[in-house]
Order: C-alpha cells, then structure tokens, then sequence
C-alpha cells in the first residue's frame, strides 16, 4: 500500500512548527501504523533529512502504557474504535490516501518535539490525591473485607484508565474529568479508598483546575475517545463525590 | 551475624545465606541484620532507577520508612513500565482455594519450575512474603477478581496443580502497577522522594570501591547529570529486546544493568531467557514486535495441529478453516506429551513441544511457524459470556492484531522471547558485589533459576521492593549513617560524565550508511538463530564470531542524526544498541560454557531419546557469574555452587 503522510514537524518547545508531506511506499496491511512511521524514521535517518526522523512517544505496542498518543486524520489515536495508536493497523486506510497526523492538541500538554508531548500534568492530578494513605506492611488479610463483586468489576472499569491523556486530547474544553473520575471512581467503589473519598474529590478536582484543564460541558467526546472505553458514568459519580464532599464543609 | 560463609569455587561471590531450617531462614536473618534509626534515615539518600513494580514498590517503601529517594525513569511517567503489560496474574500461596497449597508448595514449584538452578533461600524467601503482596495490593485499593461472595478468585497457570493466581481480568500487572505507582505518587507529593522521568542511567559512578550515584541523560534537553547517594538500587527490568523481536517493549533495555557489570557488578546466568509459547506470530520483516497472549489462556485453551499433512496443506493456501477439521484428525500435543500437566506445562516446555511441531512440518500459517490455541471446547462448556468475562480483552487484542474472531476460529501463536531469567548476581541481601549497589525484580538473576512459572514475575518484583530490600538495605546503610551526603563535584563523577560524553561523541563520529534499527534487527536475527530456542556448540560459536563482525560493522558504519544536546532518539538506540552487542556475544558465551540443557537453555547436544531437556548436575548445577575484564578480554567466569537440602534434585517430570 501507498500513502503521503502530512506529519507535523516541531524542533522543540518554542519553536512554530508546521506540516510536512512524506510519500511512503509499499506497506502491507499487516503492519501497524506505528511501524509504518518506523521504516519513515529509517529512511529520513538514512537520506540524512535535515529535520530528522520524526520524534513520537510510543513503548509497550500493545495498547496498555499509554505512551504513544498522535491525531491521525482528526481523531485521537485514530479512526478505529477502543484502540490506541499502536494497535492501529494500516489495513484501515485506503491504498493512496494522504493521512494527516499531529501532536496532541491541548494547552496542557506543550509539545516537546514533533509529536511528542508533556503530559506530566497527569501525574500532577494523581499526586495530589490518587490513592489510599497506606503504608507498606500491617494491613488487614486480603479477604478481611468482602467486596461485593459488582464494585470490584465497577472499579477495574475504572481504573483500566491508562493515562493516555486521549480524554483530554479531543475534549473542546482540554478537560480531565474522565481521567479524574476514573482514578476517584475507582477508589471510591471500594471500602479501602472510601475513608478519603472526599478529601480525594476535592483535592483533584482543584489540581485539576489548578493546572489549567478546562471545564466538562457532558458532550462525552472523551469516552468517545478513550481506546479503553471508561465510561463518563464515572463522571456523575466524581460529581456526586465532589458535591457531597463540599457540602460536608 | 552468624552467616554460612559460603566459599564457592570463587571467593568473591559470598551469598550470605542465613543457617537454619528454611522456613527460619528470612525471619533469622531479619533478625541479625542492622537497622538504621528514624532519624538517621532522614540523613540517607537511596537513588533508584527504574519506576516499574520493583522500582516504584522500593522507592515508596523506603521513602514511606524515612530515607531520601531519587527515582528515574525513562518514560515520560513510572506508570508506562513494562511490568503494566504483564497479563495474567501474581502468584501467592494463600490456599484461598482449599487445594492444599502452601508456602512450601509454591516454593517447591517455583525451585522445580527453574529446573534446579536457582537459589533454594532465596525462592522460599520469594514463596514466604507471597501473601503478604496481595494483603498489600488489596489495602491500596486494587481491584483483583472477587466471586460473587465477594472473597478473592485465583485461576491456574502453567507448572502447578493448585490455583494460587490472582489476578485482574487481563490486565494485573497494570493494576498492580498502579498500586505501586500511588504508593510512589503520595511519597513524591509528601516531598519524600523527587522524580526523575524522562532520564536515562548511562553509568554508575563509583567512589572508593562502592557505588555512590550515577549519570543520567535528560532525554529531553540531551543535558547529562550527577546524582549522588549513600546507595543505588536498579530495577530496570531485563534485556530480552536484544533478540529485537521480543514481548519486551520498545524501550526496554539493557544499558543500566550493563554499566554496573562494566563497574565491577558480576552478571549471573546471562543465557537463562524465556521464551513464552503463546505469542501471535511473526506477520513479516516489517514488524516491529511481538505481542503476548497471556498464558492463562492455557488455562481453557486447548493447543494442537493437524495430525494429517494434507490438513496443513490446505490450512497454509487458506482452503479450509481450524473448526472444519474433526476432532479425530488433530493432535493435542501437549496432552499427548505430558498427561499430568496437559495444557498447562511450563512455558519452557510448552514452547520447545510447539517448537517440534512445525520443525516436523505441521506448523499452521502460511511461515510454517504457528500452531493453534483453540477454545472452542471452553466455550461449548461454559459458554461464551463465562470466556468472555475471563479474556475478553486478550481476545479484543488478538482480533484488533489479526483480524481473526477468535470465539469462532482458534488463535495462532508461536514461541517469542519475553522474560531474562538472567540478570545482575546479588546475595541473599539483593546486593551485587559492588557494595552499595542492589538490584532487583527482573534485573537480578535471582529467584527464576533456568526458567521462570507464570506469575512469579509480579511476586518477585513486589516481593523485592515491598518486603526485601526496605530490611537488607538497611544492614548496609547502618555503616554510613556518619557519612554526609555524595558530593557530585568529586573527580569520579567528573571521569564518568566525561567517558559517558566521549561514547555519545563517538557514535556522532562515525557518520555511516546505516540506522540503528538496522543494526538491531541483524543482531536479533543472529541471536534468534543461534541463541534463541535451541543451543548447540557449532552455532554458538558461530554467534560469537559474527555479533563481533556486526558490532564491529556497527561502530564503523552507523548512521545517527541529530545532535547529542536534544531530544533524540536515533542516540537513544543508539547507545542502547552499543551495549546489547555485548550483551548477547556474553549471552553466547555462558550458553556454550553451559553444556547441559536446562530450563528454557536448550543445548540440542543434551537431550532424552523423547526430546526433553537432559541437565547435567555433576558438571553444572551452579550459577554463572561473569566478571567484566575490560574491553579486549574474555570475562572471568566464578561459579556459585547450587546445592538443594530441601527439594530433592529430580529431572522435571511433567508427564505423570
């Protein structure tokens, strides 16, 4: 298969940046469009390009780190569903078309070269109260505490959230709600993360703001785009969470 | 401290393992071993490189005990560590399911599962803290599977005849890493530990015999730094990518490990690697790599090939489909092989009987080079909903990859690197034999022996940075509670920084024809060939010759782009690719000074009439431990001598 690539090009930080346009030639279908960027990456090292190959973040190719990100052809890690960019396979595209990719687009997330973005911002939010205050060592036997089996599916729904930051990629509003409803929601379905549920609302929620995200307006384009499918059910529940946690002050 | 000084055939490996019985071993030696008070801990500072479940489990648990704690990474946060993709499960030995298990069980196992070859005191240490990972999991809010009565579900997994495996659907290693990474994230927003992601270990540094910090490289400005300490823990996963093609990620490397055996540290059992029977198989020279089908599929799933060759025929031209063959005319080999085990055979032995197959022309694709992992008889039995809730994201995975339904036709898979059992050697205290430095989860040799079960993996590695080290750490660092802080102006910091400019300037230098992509898929195609599944002598010694002339190739003929001071990662290959040379021509090395088959290192010379491995524990039953003896010369090899008094040295027996 055949394909241009119209890639966008950033040396760094400050810099403008701008689209350029790569042909590339006989791809198989089978090969991952990761891949195909790849055999790109070795050809531009070897004709010596003066950008160089093009910079993107990508580690495990199997869907679950959340490192590779990319807008390809306007969507978040691509045109097919529940995916990330590295389970995308050019079996997708039509021989011949021009794909256009970018960075993630979000004020949040400042690109560092090409493709590739900071998105520590997440780490931020999770810092400020995504977990439970425990300590290694003397805690309770695993099955001391049944949990109905319901919650635990409902909080590994949740948390099967990778940080891929998707969510705040394609939302108009650059917010995090779903990332932050996930990591809230999945503690706060189980007794373990039930005792700071509500100094973990508040607390993320203000980092969250703090760093500049936007608001959430329910459009729902962030479950859209979220290759692991965590729903914006999570989202009332972070609201319920938030509005019983000021309430109680 | 009373400890059996334990001269090996090399004096310089003292592995400190405690006297006594050994369900008294752990808990004595915890007794004997130093303590550092609170205060003083305050005053140390422990470096730790790698934020995967070993990494984020040590940084969290000894920032939450006092100490000061640097954490690098090279990814952009801890939470993308390769331990996130492991799939299936975390064993322990909780006998939650009433079928007899026991510490004991899991320990016999475990020391049976790596053919003999691994550190009886060690392993039962490993079996012992097992229940005390999952009580941790649990409390920091991780969601393993739970039964309708709300108690904890285990599943299966290969080399065991009890249910010990928790898990999370497919994704354990992600939730546990989660765990960990929130233990990490509340120590770093308390101001106990800094992180550093997006930096890269180039060399350890060294002062006055003992490690004191290291040299990074910012990945984002290209900037190289110092960081000093009063210790250094690495925990930067294994070195399976230097196949290339492997399960490993793309950034999983070598160069941390490598460096500290360059410094002194001696590598234990290089040519100890894994090869996982249930990957998809290779689709072509495009490929990039390889993706794993956890091995609890095994548990439902069913691996065979046709018995008739005309079969095979017609499935490699697409003219029939995997269910229009009847069941009379398929061969359920690992059944027919191992009837007590059936499916569920170690990885080892379930890969090599894959492995036979399409040697013997049955292999399923269109390459020869796959055999099936049908379900079909699980989901007649429980239907499909029940396999849906057990592997529905393995199977979402597979069809995403393939293209193929696998709830109507079989999965295709085949053999594929994916685990180093090998690694740096340490002692009983996860120290290597640079005083100072530790290491530990897939980075050390210690726990796996010559091949690793299912699920030990997540064990070890929570194992090492919950529960052992934050104690052995300790008895080293209660001797440095008077010394001040490292400081990074000293002269050693200054010759490491500068070798480490002087290896980048180099690789700038030599302005070839080829990537450093290149170079990497030539390396894994001689590794996989002559190092890979099946061993002989002629072969490795082939190896040898020709890593050498394609490293040689490499540091003549390399092309790199960019500048040194930037984000770039050609370098970052680049320098990664450097050390995997020699780290596969060492692999070479250790797999033909081990003329035994054992574990997943299979010598074709030493095998049963049957095929099965054949070790040879008069000549063999030790572990290798390699010196570096400078660029030029043959690393020294000392041996630790294995000897068992609690599980009696047997050959594996998986068929009855």
């Amino acid at each position: 298969m055949n394909f241009t690539l119209k890639v966008w090009r950033q040396k760094d930080a400050k810099d403008t940046g701008g689209f350029e346009a790569y042909p590339i030639a006989d791809i198989s279908e089978g090969t991952s469009f990761l891949e195909m960027l790849d055999i790109l990456n070795e050809r531009l090292v070897r004709e010596g390009h003066p950008l160089g190959p093009i910079a993107f973040d990508h580690d495990c190719r199997e869907g679950i780190c959340g490192a590779c990100s990319l807008y390809i052809d306007g969507r978040t890690h691509g045109p097919d569903r529940e995916i990330t960019t590295c389970q995308l396979y050019m079996r997708h595209f039509k021989n011949g078309a021009t794909i256009t990719v970018e960075p993630w687009r979000s004020r949040v997330f400042p690109v560092i070269k090409d493709l590739v973005v900071d998105r520590q911002a997440l780490d931020s939010v999770l810092q400020a109260g995504g977990f439970v205050s425990v300590n290694t060592g003397g805690v309770p036997d695993a099955n001391a505490i049944p949990i109905p089996k319901r919650d635990a599916d409902e909080s590994l729904d949740a948390s099967s959230c990778i940080g891929c930051g998707a969510c705040v990629a394609g939302c108009k509003n650059s917010s995090a709600m779903l990332f932050v409803a996930a990591r809230v929601s999945a503690l706060a379905t189980l007794p373990q993360g039930r005792l700071e549920r509500a100094e973990r609302a508040k607390a993320m929620v203000a980092k969250m703001d703090e760093l500049g995200f936007g608001a959430c307006s329910d459009i729902g384009t962030c479950q859209m785009e979220c290759p692991k499918q965590v729903s914006i059910a999570h989202i009332s529940r972070l609201n319920r969470e938030f509005l019983l946690a000021k309430l109680r002050d | 401290m009373q400890h059996i000084i334990v001269f090996n055939m090399s004096q310089k490996l003292v592995s400190k393992i405690p006297q006594g019985p050994i369900a008294a071993k752990w808990t004595r030696h915890k007794e004997e071993i130093r303590t550092v008070s609170p205060a003083n801990k305050r005053k140390l500072e422990v470096i730790v490189v790698g934020g995967g479940l070993g990494g984020a489990s040590a940084a969290a648990a000894l920032a939450e005990l006092g100490y000061n704690v640097k954490i690098f990474c090279i990814s952009d946060s801890p939470r993308r560590a390769h331990s996130v993709a492991a799939q299936g499960g975390i064993n322990a030995a909780k006998n939650y399911a009433n079928d007899n298990d026991s510490v004991y069980r899991l320990f016999c196992d475990t020391i049976k599962g790596g053919d003999h070859r691994s550190r009886e005191a060690n392993v039962y240490r490993l079996a012992e803290v097992s229940n005390l990972i999952i009580d941790q999991c649990v409390a920091q809010g991780v969601p393993l599977a739970r039964d309708y009565g709300g108690l904890l579900e285990n599943r299966s997994f290969g080399g065991t005849q009890v249910s010990r495996t928790f898990f999370a659907k497919g994704q354990t290693g992600q939730q546990l890493l989660l765990g960990a990474y929130a233990a990490l994230n509340r120590q770093i927003a308390k101001g106990n530990i800094r992180s550093y992601p997006r930096h890269e270990m180039l060399d350890l540094v060294m002062i006055g015999g003992e490690a004191k910090g290291i040299i990074t490289r910012n990945l984002i400005t290209g900037a190289l730094e110092r960081h000093g300490a009063h210790a250094v823990v690495v925990a930067t996963g294994g070195y399976g990518n230097v196949y290339f093609l492997s399960t490993n990620a793309m950034n999983c490397n070598g160069s941390a490990i490598w460096q500290c055996y360059k410094k002194g540290a001696f590598f234990g059992n290089p040519c100890f690697t894994q090869i996982h029977p249930t990957c998809i198989p290779v689709h072509g020279d495009q490929q990039s790599k390889l993706t794993l089908m956890s091995e609890s599929l095994r548990n439902d799933g069913r691996i065979w090939v046709p018995k008739k060759k005309e079969d095979v025929e017609n499935l490699r031209n697409h003219l029939i489909k995997p269910s229009q063959i009847p069941e009379e005319a398929r061969d359920y080999f690992l059944e027919r092989r191992y009837p007590a085990y059936g499916n569920l055979v170690p990885r080892d032995v379930a890969s090599r009987a894959g492995k036979e197959r399409c040697d013997a022309g049955f292999g399923v694709n269109r390459a020869g080079k796959a055999v099936f992992l049908d379900f079909a008889s699980a989901i007649s039995r429980l239907g499909g909903q029940v396999i849906e809730e057990r592997y529905g994201n393995l199977f979402h995975m597979y069809e995403k990859i393939t293209g193929v339904n696998p709830y109507r036709e079989p999965m295709m898979i085949y053999p594929a690197i994916h685990y180093t059992m090998g690694g740096l050697w340490v002692d009983y205290n996860l120290m290597t034999t640079i005083p100072g430095l530790y290491a530990i989860g897939e980075a050390n040799f210690s726990d796996h022996g010559g091949n690793r079960l299912g699920a030990s993996a997540l064990m070890q590695g929570l194992a090492d940075g919950y529960f052992i080290l934050p104690y052995t750490i300790g008895d080293y660092l209660a001797s440095k509670i008077q010394e001040p802080p490292t400081d990074v102006r000293d002269a050693a910091f200054e010759e490491a920084e500068q070798a480490v400019r002087m290896r980048i300037n180099q690789l700038f230098e030599i302005k070839g024809a080829h990537p450093a992509d290149y170079f990497h898929r030539e390396l894994g195609k001689l590794m996989w060939a002559y190092v890979g599944m099946a061993r002989n002598h002629e072969g490795l010694n082939k190896a040898t010759t020709e890593i050498a002339a394609l490293k040689r190739e490499f540091w003549n003929n390399l092309c790199l782009s960019g500048v040194p001071n930037e984000f770039n990662q050609e370098l970052e290959k680049a320098l990664r690719l450097a050390d995997f040379f020699e780290m596969g021509a060492l692999m070479a090395l250790d797999a033909l000074d081990r003329n035994e088959s054992c574990g997943g290192h299979f010598r074709e010379e030493m095998q049963t009439p049957d095929g099965e491995t054949l070790r040879d524990d008069l000549g063999y039953m030790y572990v290798s431990a390699w010196e570096y003896k400078g660029e030029n010369s043959v690393p020294q090899l000392h041996k630790e001598d294995l000897w068992f008094e609690f599980v009696p040295v047997a050959a594996r027996n998986y068929k009855d």
